[in-house]
């Protein structure tokens, strides 16, 4: 893991008395709301529908059990003793008062955290691959690449005034599991005669206007990579709207001026920065590198693991669901569910944070990572190990089997907390969770990514979703639309809206009628609701959720 | 003749601890919703919320919510008050909690 080195330290300490003072300055007047806002969000505080929320970066997804336990104590010490792991791989605590704050902010520090740039209008926290360092078809681990773009762009001159936020996702494997397609700037490793570089993607992002994003170069030059993506901001930084935020994004300034005008312009401007970049990047990569080694593995008989899932069907449907291959044969990558069927998708209470860290430490070479998911990962455990961990988490709450399932839902924190929501998230979750686990059919039913947004910032990443869930104001009462077909992977699509939405009553048994259409049309177990999806398109499984209208346009 | 004009109140969120308070009749604030005063006249809400913005180092983000007269009390007439007024659906904290 990255160690600060004194000069980030200084730095993060000289920020977190800055705004200190401005808090002070805030309570006793001499700072208006409106001076206020914008230096509060620039480090992270929200003020939200029942309290102020900070928003803390967790980079590239990755934590070691030091963080962890600090993240709890904070939970305990000055929140509601829990955090909540968003979809951009960051932790919010929902109930921090405000003179509490700058003590908060020091106790990140003191573990090497802090919450700079998870607001406002510059390059948000860089994520990646949960699986990162781990996972058995990685082509390079992407995570010194996002610790390196994460300096760069942190308090980066030009760009703490940007049109709009900027979006960063890193990804190192054929499989996309950090929705590159969906970012301002996606990054994918790639090989090309021998050599890897970075498949650079722009434009993607969900929102009022979902976009996948496009290719802008095939094959970067991994020493490329900061001269290349400070002329793609620069570019934005200069072409993008400010005179209309819901224009204001990189996806509407490619949408507008065309990939190929884009492209003409951030190679001109690329080959005028790239002379400046002197090498400095390139030692800087040099010093971050080694901090990403691979732990030192152990070699031991997994024999336990095998007696263990022979005779045991708990554990056994747990390894089936939840662990993924490892690089090390011997190993596996536990994925910890935060989605236990009818809790809020994505909290961790305090406890649960400390007994995580443990584990870590005791059974994981100390690696923790959050998933944008809104899970927990154990990357390296290895598999004699795992008995213990599974067992260790079956006493509180974190053994569910459902990684991948539709009950590991993604939700947003929708109107229970956020000032921006126009309906509920977290309450339709817990019940489309509770209900499949009730009917003991999510494992039947497979691979099924649901995702829940409690407004049209899809900050739930609906559009995604292969069922979609968009929560509404409808004059007054809350409604729900379905999009079907979303796709965050390497094969990414957004998802189409099926008709009118539901009340959140009608909600649950139109999910269902789906679910028993797809069931009934599948060609083979083995066939995800994707697939059938894209094998027989929309029209089944709209009539599945419109019965009455079916019924109609038969009889017409 | 004059616009029909539903009663409101005056809400905001307190500055320190970030919830939910309702102006009182004489300009205090208040954490409950049955003492907000219930504003019926236009021009006294213009008046009431100029007045309520300008409490800077108490109330952030002031605002009028529609309110309904209940012979039991005052209800709220949008959902979203009706949270704010509780607290959140998924655990029992915020303002329900006392």
């Amino acid at each position: 893991m990255y160690k600060y080195n004194d000069f980030d330290a200084a730095f993060v300490a000289e920020r977190n008395k800055q705004f200190r003072a401005q808090i002070e300055r805030r309570i006793s007047g001499a700072l208006s709301e409106d001076e206020f806002k914008p230096l509060r969000l620039m480090n992270g505080l929200y003020l939200q529908l029942h309290a102020y929320m900070l928003r803390v970066a967790v980079p590239y997804g990755t934590l070691n059990s030091g963080r962890m336990h600090q993240l709890a104590n904070i939970a305990q010490r000055w929140d509601k003793g829990y955090g909540h792991f968003t979809t951009r791989q960051n932790i919010q605590f929902n109930w921090p008062k405000l003179p509490d704050v700058p003590d908060i902010l020091d106790a990140l520090a003191e573990v090497e955290m802090h919450a700079i740039q998870t607001s406002g209008n510059t390059v948000r926290n860089v994520t990646a691959d949960h699986l990162s360092g781990a996972a058995a078809d990685e082509l390079e681990d992407p995570r010194p690449y996002a610790e390196l773009i994460r300096q760069w762009s942190t308090d980066h001159p030009e760009f703490q005034f940007l049109p709009r936020k900027f979006k960063i996702a890193v990804s190192g494997s054929a499989q996309d599991r950090a929705v590159t397609r969906a970012h301002d700037i996606g990054l994918r490793l790639v090989e090309k005669n021998g050599e890897t570089g970075f498949e650079v993607i722009v434009g993607g992002g969900l929102g009022r206007t979902p976009m996948i994003g496009k290719i802008l170069r095939a094959f970067l030059p991994k020493a490329d990579l900061l001269p290349y993506i400070e002329a793609t901001i620069s570019v934005w930084n200069l072409l993008g709207r400010r005179d209309n935020k819901y224009k204001s994004r990189i996806k509407i300034t490619v949408h507008e001026h065309g990939i190929d005008e884009i492209s003409k312009l951030v190679e001109a401007r690329f080959k005028e920065l790239r002379p400046s970049f002197n090498g400095a990047d390139q030692s800087l990569f040099d010093h971050i590198k080694p901090a990403f080694a691979a732990p030192a593995y152990k070699q031991h008989s997994t024999e336990l693991l095998e007696q263990n899932y022979s005779n045991e069907p708990v554990f056994r449907a747990w390894v089936d669901t939840n662990v993924t291959a490892h690089q090390n044969a011997e190993y596996g990558i536990a994925t910890i569910s935060l989605k236990a069927h009818g809790q809020t998708p994505g909290d961790a209470s305090a406890e649960q944070m400390h007994l995580i860290a443990d584990l870590a430490e005791r059974y994981g070479h100390d690696e923790i990572r959050i998933s944008h998911e809104q899970n927990i990962v154990l990357p390296h455990v290895h598999k004699s190990d795992l008995p213990a961990v599974h067992a260790s988490l079956k006493t509180a709450q974190l053994a569910t089997a459902n990684i991948g399932l539709i009950s590991d839902i993604i939700a947003c924190p929708g109107m229970d907390y956020c000032a921006l929501a126009t309906a509920r998230s977290i309450p339709i979750a817990q019940q489309i969770a509770t209900r499949f686990d009730e009917l003991k059919l999510e494992h039947d039913i497979g691979e099924l990514k649901l995702k829940i947004s409690g407004c049209i910032n899809a900050c739930g990443h609906h559009h995604v979703g292969h069922i979609g869930i968009l929560g509404l104001d409808r004059a007054g009462v809350e409604n729900y639309q379905i999009t079907l077909g979303g796709d965050a992977t390497e094969t990414a699509a957004i998802g189409q809206r099926t008709g009118p939405g539901f009340s959140a009553d009608d909600l649950l048994p139109a999910l269902e009628r789906l679910i028993a259409a797809y069931l009934d049309l599948r060609s083979e177990p083995k066939e995800t609701f994707l697939q059938t999806y894209r094998r027989l398109g929309a029209t089944p499984f709209k009539a599945a959720l419109y019965p009455e209208r079916a019924v109609q346009a038969n009889a017409a | 003749m004059a616009r029909s004009f539903s009663p409101k109140i005056v809400t905001a969120n307190a500055l320190i601890e970030g919830d939910v308070i309702y102006l009182s009749a004489d300009d205090t604030w208040t954490r409950d919703l049955q003492s907000a005063d219930v504003i019926t006249d236009e021009a006294d809400a213009d008046v009431r919320l100029i007045s309520a913005a300008s409490q800077t180092s108490v109330a952030v983000g002031v605002y009028l919510a529609d309110i309904e007269i209940h012979p039991d009390g005052l209800k709220t007439k949008h959902f979203r008050e009706e949270f704010r007024k509780l607290g959140p659906s998924n655990y029992f904290h915020g303002k329900q909690a006392g």
